[in-house]
């Protein structure tokens, strides 16, 4: 947890993977809605980078993603999470994770096909 | 200050392909303000290689350090005590800091991870634009703070040239003609004099064109 989404920098979530995560969601402030005016606009272009970094890491960007809501959404961040788990889930460990537990950095057609 | 960018990840993953366990050295310095080299981007690079590393079945261990700066031989003393334990340093200085730290440790591979691109000032966040050749002999007093050596593409004296049309350059219409600055510049400080003056021939002999440079005070020697 971070006071504001402006505190999270690239490190922080390139670190993230290296240390297991399969996605990483960010979620901020309504865009316009910023305490501090300009901190969820800073972490969008983060995100951004992150993914590109990702991207030609061979993890794959669309493991990050920003997300905008206001403190009073509850329901809105559970249906979020369930999105961003629902992606993680269809994309499978990471390739990080997978070399971890000995698999192959791509998953197999028998896999593939043994995926919901 | 000094500018650069990263290079693109590929072309470092094959720079430290042969290795397994590396510094990555950052600088507190003109790449730090330029975001190319400093302490977060030493974290960024780091993160991203032995990510790609891992990936790839390779894993890679990175020392990261960032230096308060690497053209000045007291900092680079800061790798000493561990870098006989490391097969190679990525320096992510400008091309005078790889080189000075080569200088200083004749035996480990010294591996670029920016491109130095110019001396220059931050228009903005996120912008930066070039000012200073380094030529040598500044002539700025006469030109209205503007120099044409930088600001005109063709670095002509005298200009503006045939190929200026509505105070851009032929060059890029992207680029403003340094010459027409210059003149609204001398026509705004009431100092259009100046271009009337002949200038004498530039001493280009004070920039590239003697070799590498050095500049020595004896008075400051010890």
């Amino acid at each position: 947890m971070v006071p504001c989404t402006g505190r999270v920098d690239e490190g922080m979530l390139l670190k993230s993977f290296e240390k297991g995560a399969d996605g990483v969601m960010v979620v901020g402030c309504l865009e316009g809605d910023c305490h501090f005016e300009r901190g969820n606009l800073r972490a969008k272009a983060r995100v951004g980078r992150s993914a590109a970094i990702l991207d030609a890491a061979g993890v794959g960007g669309a493991r990050v993603r920003m997300f905008n809501l206001s403190a009073g959404e509850g329901n809105k961040f559970a249906a979020y999470a369930n999105e961003f788990v629902e992606q993680i889930r269809d994309l499978g460990p990471s390739p990080i994770n997978r070399i971890r537990r000995g698999l192959p950095v791509s998953p197999s057609a028998a896999e593939q096909e043994e995926t919901p | 200050m000094i500018m650069g960018s990263a290079k693109p990840l590929d072309e470092i993953l094959a720079m430290i392909e042969p290795y397994d366990r590396i510094i990555l050295a950052g600088c507190n310095g003109c790449v730090t303000v330029c975001r190319a080299g400093g302490e977060k981007e030493v974290g960024i690079m780091a993160s991203a290689l032995r990510l790609a590393r891992e990936t790839a079945g390779r894993p890679l261990e990175i020392r990261e350090i960032t230096l308060e700066r690497q053209c000045d031989p007291e900092y680079l003393e800061g790798v000493r005590p561990f870098i006989s334990d490391y097969q190679a340093l990525l320096s992510i200085a400008c091309g005078a800091g790889v080189q000075f730290m080569a200088e200083k440790y004749p035996r480990t591979p010294l591996l670029p991870g920016i491109n130095t691109a110019f001396i220059g000032v931050t228009e903005r966040q996120g912008e930066w634009a070039e000012r200073c050749q380094a030529c040598g002999d500044c002539v700025l007093h006469l030109t209205g703070g503007i120099c044409p050596v930088t600001r005109c593409s063709k670095s002509i004296f005298h200009g503006p040239c045939g190929g200026s049309s509505d105070g851009r350059c032929e060059v890029d219409k992207n680029i403003l003609c340094g010459w027409q600055l210059i003149i609204d510049r001398l026509k705004s400080l009431n100092q259009m004099d100046n271009y009337l003056k002949l200038h004498d021939m530039k001493r280009w002999r004070a920039s590239r064109d003697g070799g590498p440079r050095s500049i020595v005070r004896e008075d400051l020697q010890e």
